[in-house]
């Protein structure tokens, strides 16, 4: 370290030879030639424009591939044709919300013009629906009771946390053969039931394993939210109910869960948001949203609409990202209000 | 909370709720590990093996029995004969309902049996030609390869430019720093799925269509990053920075010797989570890179679970070298990880 406790900076040299090893030379060298434009620049423009020096090449990058992108994002959605860049394109209007959102019923896909956009939306919906109550009841029930250990407390933490750092690709194929023809799943199932059932191929079984793997998958990180929430609660509190005799049954019904609530608002809303992206681990494990169209979620139809097929709709798939875009954002002003509100 | 409460409420007493606790983190453990585990074994069997049903719990393969005054290694088999005594026996050929063994006993006999008595032996033993045949025969090195550098070369990135930006977020009161930060924040929740059409578009804008470099470039300038070391760099004290320009220091002498070893334990937590990150990227390489030898690992993989969806001995190989390298840092470093998911709230 360069700076010692009363704040005197070394200087480069010294610091070199004090330390004497020979690859903090060689970087003391690299830096020696880094640092002399930027010394070159800081006496060129002066100190009160370093900062902007230090920012850009970050902003460059942000601007180019998220600012950019955000703002064409709204231009797409309103062209049409199959031109890539923008400036090529069409302008159609309202047309591709128009086919998006034109349906004889919106309760029956079937009757929708584009009904595969629907079949996702439908989809998406019941997902969610069970995804986030489903991982929000297991990270809770997973959260009291690592709060409950005095020992082995970051052993199972880690243990529960180590599948939400597995790369989609990974938890696909490890379930996908858990659950194949030749899996364990069918070596204890076929002895129950008397044969073999290939779950991925059926429509209700491949949900309940999409929605089961997606659980299974991130439920250790919202099993550490939770957990920092429920040990932010002061101990004071349960020392006076214990005073008070109250069973724990009632502790958790009366105390911790009215003072976790606001932490829980927010986890739900999370989840939410995220389930309503579900894509890389559920297109890998049922191969393409499939059997049929019972697995296929909205930001497949965006990436299929747009990227994987001969005809690409860009404009299609842009006016479907821009409704996506605007359920997203709903769901982020409400958690931000949450989180504004669980700070007062 | 349980010390404090079974002290108070007499000593080593077991209830209902500690049973029920016990059980469901024993159950949740067996849930995540068997998966990952059966996958783990499984991708040491032999392709013979892993197409076999029921199948067996350890990677075995065929024994087999060195017998004089033949060549090729014979398979065993166990021969129970007309007494009922058992034996190791070499299988020469099969025909039919016969069966042709010789005993190791007596190699210079042949024995006719029937096929019904003899049954197939097998050992405990790992099929390493499962890891090496994909990086061989298949462009799994050339994966590899290709996820090695972009993780590499995005993590030294993300590391220096965001850090880089947050300090002048941080030790520096300009106009528009706010602004910046709030439009940065802003974006951290704004997932890719919805600019992913604009965004390619930008790629290939700057001919950075199934090039790496596209995929390195857009991921680079994290908002997560930024947030996570401005956060962190607020608490070093800004005298040290002031005694180090009386001293004539340049800023970016301050940002190289003072700020950055200062901030080591954030940078280590983002070096972390960019490793994890890049490594496990999915949707944005699959719409930036097209063609296979540019594919990292995880559309490597994927691709050819796809293409040859019976080879699972050589899909289960390939995706427990993908889990091996986030596995190791979590082994080694998980208290940083999981104290960081918890303190900012990202993954």
């Amino acid at each position: 370290m360069a700076a010692t406790d009363d704040g005197y900076v070394r200087p480069a040299r010294e610091a070199a030879v004090s330390s004497g090893d020979r690859g903090d030379r060689l970087l003391e060298a690299a830096m020696g030639v880094v640092e002399w434009p930027f010394t070159r620049l800081q006496r060129l423009i002066g100190l009160r424009r370093m900062p902007w020096v230090f920012v850009l090449p970050n902003m460059a990058l942000f601007t180019i591939f998220v600012f950019i992108p955000v703002l064409l994002a709204i231009g797409y959605a309103f062209t049409g044709g199959t031109e890539l860049l923008l400036w090529n394109r069409p302008f159609v209007g309202f047309e591709n919300f128009s086919r998006l959102l034109s349906c004889g019923s919106y309760l029956d896909p079937a009757t929708c013009e584009l009904d595969l956009f629907w079949t996702a939306v439908f989809n998406t919906t019941w997902y969610t629906a069970f995804n986030a109550t489903g991982t929000l009841v297991v990270s809770l029930v997973t959260a009291l009771v690592l709060n409950r250990l005095t020992r082995g407390k970051a052993f199972f933490r880690a243990i529960f946390f180590y599948p939400v750092l597995l790369s989609p690709v990974v938890v696909a194929l490890v379930w996908k053969w858990f659950l194949a023809r030749n899996g364990l799943l069918n070596a204890v199932f076929a002895d129950m039931m008397g044969e073999r059932t290939i779950f991925l191929l059926e429509v209700l079984w491949s949900r309940f394993w999409v929605v089961y793997v997606s659980i299974w998958f991130h439920m250790g990180f919202y099993t550490l939210i939770i957990l920092a929430g429920l040990q932010a609660i002061p101990r004071d509190i349960y020392e006076a109910a214990l005073i008070d005799g109250t069973s724990r049954w009632r502790q958790f019904w009366r105390l911790t869960l009215p003072l976790l609530m606001p932490n829980l608002l927010v986890v739900l809303v999370l989840l939410l948001i995220r389930s309503v992206q579900v894509f890389d681990e559920a297109w890998v494990l049922t191969d393409g949203g499939g059997p049929g169209t019972a697995n296929t979620f909205v930001v497949q139809f965006i990436y299929e609409t747009a990227f994987a097929t001969d005809v690409r709709l860009y404009g299609l798939a842009s006016a479907a990202s821009v409704l996506m875009g605007l359920a997203l954002l709903v769901l982020t002003l409400v958690q931000l209000w949450l989180g504004k509100k669980a700070e007062n | 909370m349980l010390g404090f409460l079974t002290r108070t409420r007499g000593k080593s007493r077991m209830d209902v709720t500690d049973i029920l606790a016990w059980a469901w983190l024993i159950l949740g453990t067996l849930v995540i590990a068997i998966p990952i585990g059966w996958a783990f074994l499984s991708s040491f069997k032999p392709e013979a093996e892993i197409n076999s049903f029921p199948p067996t719990l350890l990677p075995r393969a065929a024994e087999e029995l060195v017998i004089e005054g033949y060549d090729e290694p014979l398979p065993a088999y166990l021969w129970t004969d007309e007494t009922g005594e058992a034996r190791t026996v070499g299988l020469v050929r099969r025909i039919g309902l016969k069966a042709t063994v010789v005993d190791p006993a007596s190699p210079g006999e042949r024995l006719s049996v029937d096929a019904g008595a003899i049954e197939k032996q097998t050992v405990i033993s790992a099929e390493w030609a499962n890891y090496t045949d994909p990086l061989e025969r298949f462009a799994f090195l050339t994966y590899l390869k290709n996820s090695v550098f972009v993780t590499v070369v995005a993590t030294i990135l993300t590391l220096v430019l965001n850090s880089m930006a947050a300090f002048a977020l941080s030790k520096y009161r300009f106009r528009g720093s706010t602004t910046i930060f709030v439009l940065m924040l802003s974006t951290l929740m704004l997932p890719l799925s919805v600019i992913m059409v604009p965004a390619f578009m930008v790629i290939v804008g700057l001919n950075l269509a199934d090039n790496l470099w596209g995929v390195i470039f857009s991921t680079v300038a994290t908002p997560t990053g930024v947030f996570l070391l401005r956060q962190y760099m607020l608490t070093i004290p800004d005298d040290l920075i002031e005694a180090a320009r009386v001293d004539a220091a340049s800023e970016f002498r301050i940002y190289w010797r003072i700020i950055l070893p200062l901030s080591a334990p954030a940078l280590a937590v983002l070096a972390i989570f960019s490793v994890i990150w890049r490594w496990n990227d999915f949707l944005w390489p699959l719409i930036v890179l097209s063609s296979p030898e540019n594919y990292t690992l995880q559309l490597g993989l994927n691709a050819f679970q796809g293409q040859f969806t019976v080879q699972w001995h050589y899909i289960l190989s390939m995706t427990v070298v993908a889990l091996l390298p986030v596995t190791l840092i979590f082994l080694f470093l998980q208290r940083y990880i999981t104290e960081g998911v918890a303190s900012s709230g990202v993954k």
